[in-house]
C-alpha cells in the first residue's frame, strides 16, 4: 500500500499548486512541496525492508485479460531514481520560487512540474511494461508543457514541439517493442520479463524488438542521431532545463535500458549497438559543448555527452560497468543540476548567457563562483570530486571491455578523448564566466542571488565533494541499485584510490590534454567557422514540412470532393480483393449439381434480368426507370414465394408498395430527367466496374449454392415448438431466438423515421407546375372511385393486418408484415383523400406510435427480469376460450405487437410527413427554382402525378 | 436453377452498382434499392434453394427451407426501406438547400457555365 501512496502522492500533488496559487507564491510553493516531500519520506521509510534483498511489490488487477495490472515495485534502481527525481525536484521547486518573474503564473508552472515528477516516479516504480509505457508517454506530454511554458516565445514553442515529436515517435516504437517483449516473455509483469532473458534473447524477433525498444530509449535520452531535440529544449525556463536534463527526462531512456538490462542485454547486438551509439554520442556532445557560446547550450551538449557515456557503460554491460553507469547517473544528476542552476542564476543576475559578454564575475558573486567551480570540476573529472570517481570507473571498464570484439581496443582511446573534451569545455565554462578578465560590462550589474535560491546549489556541491572524497558513503545505495539490475549481484566497494594504474594515467592525460585543448580551442573554432553549421531545427522543420506537404498532396488526390470518385475507388478495392479471393479458389463449382429449372422459372428469371437492365439503362427517364424498378421488386417477391419463403414474399410485396409511393412522391420534387453528362471513358469505367463486380457476385453465389453447407438452423427448427411455442420458425427466430436483433432493428427503423422528420423540417422546395414534357398537372380533385374504395378497404385491411399479426407465430405473417399492410391501407387513404382530410379524422402523432412500439418491445423484454430470467426470455401458454377454442398466448406475441407499432409508426412518419409538404399552406414562400423558369403551383395534385 | 439464380443476382448487383456510380441523386437511390434487392436475394440463397418447403412446422415430412437466412432477410427488407426513405429524403433536402441534385452538392456543368458568364460580364465592364 505504501508503494501505491508513493506513486499517488505526487499525482495528487498536481492539484496543490492549482488550489493554492491565489494565496500568493510563498504559500503555493510550500503547499506544493508537501506531498512530494511525503512521497520522499515514504520511499526512505521502505529502505529497511529493502535490505533483505527482494524488490517490494504491489499489484492491483486492472485489466487482467489484457495483462495490464496496476503493478508497482520498489527496488534499488527505483530507490535511486526516486531519490533523484523527488529530491532534485524539491530543490528545483525552491529554485523556481525565486527564478520565475513576479508576473508569471507560478501555479501553472508548479502543476506541470509536479505532473512531470509524478510521471517520472511512475516510470521508476512501474512493475508492468504497459503501465511503464503509459507513464513514459505522460512524461513526453508533461515535458512538452514545461518546455513550452513560455508559450509567447516562438523558440519555446518550436523546441517543445520538436521534443514532443521526437520523444513521442520514440514512444510509439517503444510501445511496439514492449508489446513484442511482453509477448516473448508471455507476460507484461516485470518480474516474469526480467526472469526470461534467455527465452527473449533466443527469440527469432529479438533484433526487431531490441531496435524498437532502443529507439524509444535513444530518443528520450537524446542519443545520436536523435540528440538534436535536447539543445532546442533549452528554450525552457532554466528550472525546467535543470530538472529535465540533469536528473529526469533524459535519464528515463537510461533508466529503461538499465531496468530491462537482465532481459534484453547480454547479446552481441546489444553490446555493439549500444556501446557504439553511446561512444558516438559522448564525443559528438563533448565536441559541440566546446564549440557553443551560450551557457545553457554548453550544458545541453555536455548533457548529451554524459548520457552517451552512461549509455556506453550500459552497452559494455559487465557488472562493474553497470555499477559505474548507475554511479555516474547519480553523480551527473548532482553536478549537472547544480550547473544548470548556476547558469540560471548568472542569466538571472546579469541578463545574458553569452560567454562573450560574461567574465570576471568572481568578484561580484564569489559564492556562486565557488559553487560553479566545484561542480564544473566535478563534471571535468577532477580528483577528490564525485565526477572523478565515476569517470575513472568508466576508464577502467573501457580498458577491460570486450564489447566490440577485436575492435575493443579503440574504446579506451575514445574514452580518453571524451575525457579531454570534457575537461576542456568545463574549464572554458568556469574560467570564461568567472575568472577571465572582461572588456565589457554585462547588461545588468551582477550581484549574488537570494540566499535560498543558492541553497540547492550549495547542497549539491557539498554532495559532490563528500562523495568525491568518501565514495564509500554511496556504497549502500549503489549496492541496492546494482542488485536490481544484475542477475548475479556483486559486492560494491567504491574506492577513491586504486594505486598507480592505467585508468589513473588516462585521467591525468585527460586533465593535461584538456587544459591544452582549451588553450587552443580558439584556433579550432576559427578553423571550424569555414564550414556552415547545419541547424538541426531548420532541418527538422523542413522535413516535417515536407512530410506535411506530401500527405496534403496525397489527400488532395484521393479526396477531391467527388462522391463518384470515392464510390468507384471503393468498388475497385472490393473488386480487387474479391477477385484475388476467387482466383485462389481451386474450383468454382462444388459437389452439388443444379436442380432442374422449369419454364416458369426461366421466364421469371428473364423478366427479372430484363427489368433490372431496363432500370439501369433508362435511368435518365426517371419515371420509367422507377416503373422498371417496381417490376424488379415484384419479381423478387415472387422469387421468395417460389423458393419457400412466404414471409419474405409478403414483406417484400408490401414494402414494394410503400417504397414506390415514397419514390414517386420524392420524384415530384426532383428533376424528372437526368441530364446526359458522363463522358465516354467514365461510362466505360463504371460499366466495367459494375460488370466486374456483378460477375464476382454471381460467381460467389454460384460457388455457395453448388456446395453442401451446414446450417445452425437445425437448432431453431427443433426448438421452435417446444422452446418458443410457435410453428412458424422464421417468426419465432425474429421475435424469440434472435429477439434482441429485432429490437435493434425496429429501433433503427424508428430512428430513420425521426431522422426523416427532422430532414423535412422547414424544407423549402420548388414545386413544378407541369411534368417533364411540359404538361400541366391535372386540376381534378381526388378520383371518386379511389375515394370510396379506400374508405371501404381500410377496415378490411386492418382486419387482415390483425389476422396476420395474430397468426404470425404459427403461420406466415407477423408484426412486420401486419404493420406494412396497415401502413399501405392508411397511405391509400391519404392518397385518396389528401393529407388534410385524413389528418382531421386520424389525428395520430406517428412518432409517438413508433416510439411506443419500441417501448412495448423493450418492456416485454425487460418483463422477463421480473421473473428472474435474462432479457427477452419468452413464456407461452394455452388459453381456452369458450366457443373460440384453444388459443396459444406467448409473450413473443406482445413483442410482435411492439414490432407492429414501430413499423406502422415509422412508415407513416416518413410518408405522411412527406405528403404534408405537398400541401400548399405549409409552404407560404416557395423557393424559386435555381434555374428560375417555372412558377410554383398548387401542389395538392402531387399524387396524381404518380 | 442454381446457376440461373446466381446469374440473376449478379446482373441485379451490376445494374444497381452502375446506378450508384451516377452523378445525380435519384438514380443513385434507385441503384441502392436495386442493389439491396440483389443483396437480399444473395443472402436468402445462402440457405439453399428449396421448393415447397416453407419453414412452418406442420407435421409434413417435406424438406424444410433454412429459416435463418429468411429471418435475417426479412428484417433486411424493412431496414432497406428505411434506408431508401432516408436517402431519398436526404436527396430532396440536398436539392432544396443546394439548388441542384448532383451527388457532390454542386452542379459542375452549370458552375462552369456560370463562371464563363461571369468572366464575360467582367470583361465587358472593363
Amino acid at each position: 500500500m505504501t508503494l501505491l501512496w508513493i506513486t499517488l502522492l505526487p499525482l495528487l500533488g498536481v492539484l496543490a499548486p492549482a488550489l493554492t496559487a491565489r494565496y500568493g507564491r510563498r504559500y503555493c510553493s510550500m503547499a506544493t512541496a508537501v506531498l512530494p516531500a511525503l512521497a520522499l519520506l515514504l520511499t526512505l521509510s521502505q529502505v529497511p525492508s529493502m535490505l533483505d534483498g527482494d524488490a517490494l511489490r504491489f499489484s492491483v488487477s486492472w485489466m487482467p485479460t489484457l495483462g495490464l495490472d496496476l503493478g508497482l515495485r520498489l527496488d534499488g534502481l527505483s530507490l535511486l531514481f526516486n531519490l533523484l527525481i523527488i529530491g532534485i525536484g524539491l530543490m528545483i521547486l525552491l529554485y523556481a520560487h525565486f527564478y520565475l518573474a513576479a508576473h508569471e503564473n507560478v501555479g501553472r508552472f508548479y502543476s506541470y512540474l509536479i505532473l512531470f515528477m509524478a510521471s517520472m516516479v511512475g516510470i521508476s516504480m512501474s512493475d508492468n511494461l504497459i503501465l511503464l509505457w503509459l507513464f513514459w508517454e505522460l512524461t513526453s506530454l508533461s515535458s512538452f508543457l514545461l518546455i513550452g511554458f513560455w508559450s509567447h516565445n516562438s523558440e519555446a514553442r518550436k523546441g517543445a514541439r520538436m521534443a514532443l515529436v521526437v520523444t513521442g515517435a520514440g514512444g510509439l516504437a517503444l510501445l511496439a517493442g514492449l508489446l513484442m517483449l511482453g509477448n516473448m516473455a508471455g507476460s507484461f509483469d516485470l518480474n516474469v520479463v526480467l526472469a526470461s532473458g534467455d527465452i527473449i534473447r533466443n527469440h527469432a524477433y529479438y533484433p526487431v524488438m531490441l531496435v524498437l525498444v532502443l529507439l524509444g530509449a535513444f530518443t528520450k535520452s537524446a542519443q545520436f542521431p536523435f540528440q538534436f531535440w535536447l539543445p532546442h529544449a533549452m528554450a525552457a525556463p532554466t528550472p525546467v532545463s535543470a530538472y529535465l536534463h540533469s536528473a529526469t527526462m533524459v535519464k528515463a531512456g537510461i533508466f529503461l535500458m538499465a531496468r530491462l538490462h537482465p532481459a534484453i542485454a547480454g547479446s552481441e547486438l546489444w553490446s555493439s549497438l549500444v556501446t557504439i551509439i553511446g561512444m558516438i554520442t559522448l564525443l559528438y556532445g563533448a565536441w559541440f559543448a566546446l564549440m557553443k557560446t551560450d551557457l545553457k547550450g554548453i550544458l545541453a551538449f555536455s548533457t548529451v555527452s554524459h548520457l552517451g557515456l552512461i549509455t556506453a557503460l550500459l552497452g559494455i554491460g559487465t557488472p562493474m560497468a553497470m555499477l559505474a553507469a548507475l554511479f555516474h547517473i547519480l553523480n551527473h544528476a548532482t553536478f549537472k543540476a547544480a550547473l544548470f542552476m548556476g547558469a540560471g542564476i548568472i542569466d538571472h543576475e546579469t541578463g545574458t548567457r553569452e560567454l562573450s559578454k560574461l567574465g570576471g564575475l568572481r568578484r561580484a558573486m564569489p559564492v556562486t563562483a565557488l559553487l560553479t567551480t566545484i561542480t564544473g570540476a566535478a563534471m571535468a573529472g577532477v580528483p577528490l570530486l564525485n565526477g572523478f570517481v565515476s569517470k575513472e570507473m568508466f576508464f577502467t571498464d573501457a580498458l577491460n571491455s570486450t564489447a566490440l570484439g577485436g575492435l575493443s581496443g579503440i574504446l579506451p582511446v575514445l574514452a580518453t578523448l571524451g575525457g579531454i573534451l570534457s575537461v576542456a569545455y568545463s574549464l572554458r565554462l568556469v574560467y570564461e564566466v568567472f575568472y577571465k578578465p572582461t572588456t565589457q560590462a554585462p547588461p545588468i550589474e551582477p550581484h549574488e542571488p537570494p540566499r535560498l535560491m543558492r541553497a540547492p546549489m550549495e547542497l549539491l556541491a557539498t554532495l559532490c565533494v563528500v562523495v568525491g572524497i568518501f565514495p564509500f558513503l554511496a556504497d549502500g545505495l549503489m549496492q541496492l541499485a546494482t542488485n536490481a539490475v544484475l542477475v548475479t549481484p556483486i559486492d560494491v566497494n567504491i574506492a577513491l584510490w586504486h594505486g598507480l594504474n592505467v585508468p589513473l594515467l588516462m585521467s591525468m592525460i585527460a586533465l593535461a590534454a584538456g587544459i591544452a585543448a582549451y588553450l587552443f580551442h580558439a584556433e579550432l573554432r576559427r578553423f571550424l567557422k569555414q564550414f556552415s553549421p547545419l541547424d538541426a531545427r531548420l532541418v527538422f522543420e523542413a522535413s516535417i514540412q515536407c512530410v506535411a506537404n506530401r500527405s496534403q498532396q496525397l489527400m488532395d488526390r484521393l479526396e477531391n470532393g467527388s462522391l463518384q470518385r470515392y464510390m468507384s475507388l471503393l468498388l475497385l478495392t472490393a473488386l480487387v480483393f474479391a477477385g484475388v479471393g476467387l482466383v485462389n479458389m481451386p474450383s468454382l463449382t462444388g459437389a452439388l449439381s443444379d436442380q432442374p429449372a422449369d419454364g416458369v422459372l426461366i421466364v421469371g428469371a428473364l423478366l427479372l434480368i430484363l427489368s433490372s437492365v431496363a432500370t439501369a439503362a433508362l435511368h435518365r427517364r426517371r419515371l420509367v426507370s422507377l416503373m422498371m424498378l417496381s417490376m424488379v421488386g415484384l419479381l423478387v417477391s415472387l422469387t421468395f414465394a417460389r423458393f419457400s419463403a412466404p414471409d419474405l414474399a409478403l414483406t417484400q410485396l408490401s414494402v414494394e408498395v410503400v417504397t414506390m409511393i415514397l419514390l414517386m412522391l420524392a420524384l415530384f420534387f426532383l428533376p424528372q430527367k437526368t441530364p446526359r453528362e458522363s463522358s465516354m471513358p467514365r461510362l466505360l469505367r463504371d460499366l466495367s466496374l459494375a460488370g466486374g463486380l456483378g460477375v464476382i457476385v454471381a460467381s460467389l453465389n454460384y460457388a455457395v449454392l453448388s456446395r453442401e453447407t451446414t446450417s445452425i438452423s437445425d437448432f431453431f427448427i427443433a426448438n421452435s415448438v417446444p422452446g418458443g411455442g410457435g410453428h412458424n420458425v422464421v417468426n419465432v427466430i425474429l421475435v424469440d431466438f434472435r429477439g434482441f436483433d429485432t429490437l435493434g432493428e425496429i429501433t433503427v427503423l424508428a430512428i430513420a423515421g425521426l431522422a426523416v422528420l427532422k430532414l423535412l423540417n422547414r424544407l423549402r422546395l420548388f414545386m413544378p407546375h407541369s411534368d417533364a414534357e411540359g404538361r400541366v398537372w391535372s386540376q381534378d380533385r381526388y378520383p371518386m372511385i379511389l375515394t370510396i374504395i379506400s374508405q371501404a378497404l381500410l377496415p378490411l385491411a386492418v382486419l387482415v393486418a390483425v389476422f396476420i399479426l395474430l397468426r404470425g407465430h404459427n403461420a406466415p405473417g407477423g408484426g412486420f408484415i401486419a404493420g406494412l399492410v396497415t401502413s399501405v391501407a392508411l397511405i391509400l387513404l391519404y392518397i385518396a383523400r389528401g393529407v388534410d382530410w385524413t389528418q382531421a379524422r386520424l389525428d395520430l402523432q406517428y412518432q409517438s406510435v413508433a416510439i411506443a412500439g419500441v417501448a412495448v418491445a423493450s418492456l416485454t423484454g425487460a418483463g422477463s427480469w421480473l421473473f428472474g430470467y435474462p432479457f427477452l426470455t419468452s413464456a407461452f401458454g394455452h388459453l381456452h376460450i369458450p366457443l373460440v377454442g384453444d388459443i396459444e398466448l406467448a409473450t413473443a406475441m406482445l413483442f410482435d405487437v411492439g414490432v407492429y407499432l414501430a413499423v406502422v409508426g415509422a412508415t407513416l412518419m416518413i410518408l405522411a410527413n412527406l405528403g404534408k409538404i405537398t400541401t400548399p399552406h405549409r409552404l407560404p414562400n416557395y423557393d424559386k427554382d435555381p434555374s428560375g423558369t417555372e412558377p410554383p403551383n398548387n401542389g395538392d395534385t402531387a399524387k396524381e402525378s404518380s | 436453377m442454381e446457376s440461373l439464380f446466381a446469374i440473376t443476382t449478379g446482373i441485379l448487383s451490376a445494374c444497381g452498382l452502375y446506378l450508384t456510380l451516377r452523378g445525380r441523386t435519384f438514380p443513385v437511390v434507385v441503384g441502392l434499392t436495386l442493389l439491396s434487392y440483389a443483396v437480399n436475394l444473395f443472402l436468402f440463397s445462402m440457405g439453399g434453394l428449396t421448393t415447397d418447403g416453407p419453414a412452418v412446422i406442420n407435421g409434413s415430412n417435406n424438406e424444410m427451407a433454412d429459416p435463418l437466412p429468411q429471418a435475417l432477410v426479412l428484417t433486411a427488407i424493412v431496414i432497406g426501406f428505411a434506408m431508401t426513405a432516408f436517402a431519398i429524403i436526404l436527396a430532396m433536402r440536398a436539392r432544396g438547400d443546394m439548388g441542384n441534385d448532383h451527388v457532390d452538392g454542386h452542379d459542375h456543368a452549370k458552375h462552369d457555365a456560370d463562371t464563363r458568364k461571369d468572366n464575360v460580364l467582367k470583361e465587358r465592364q472593363r
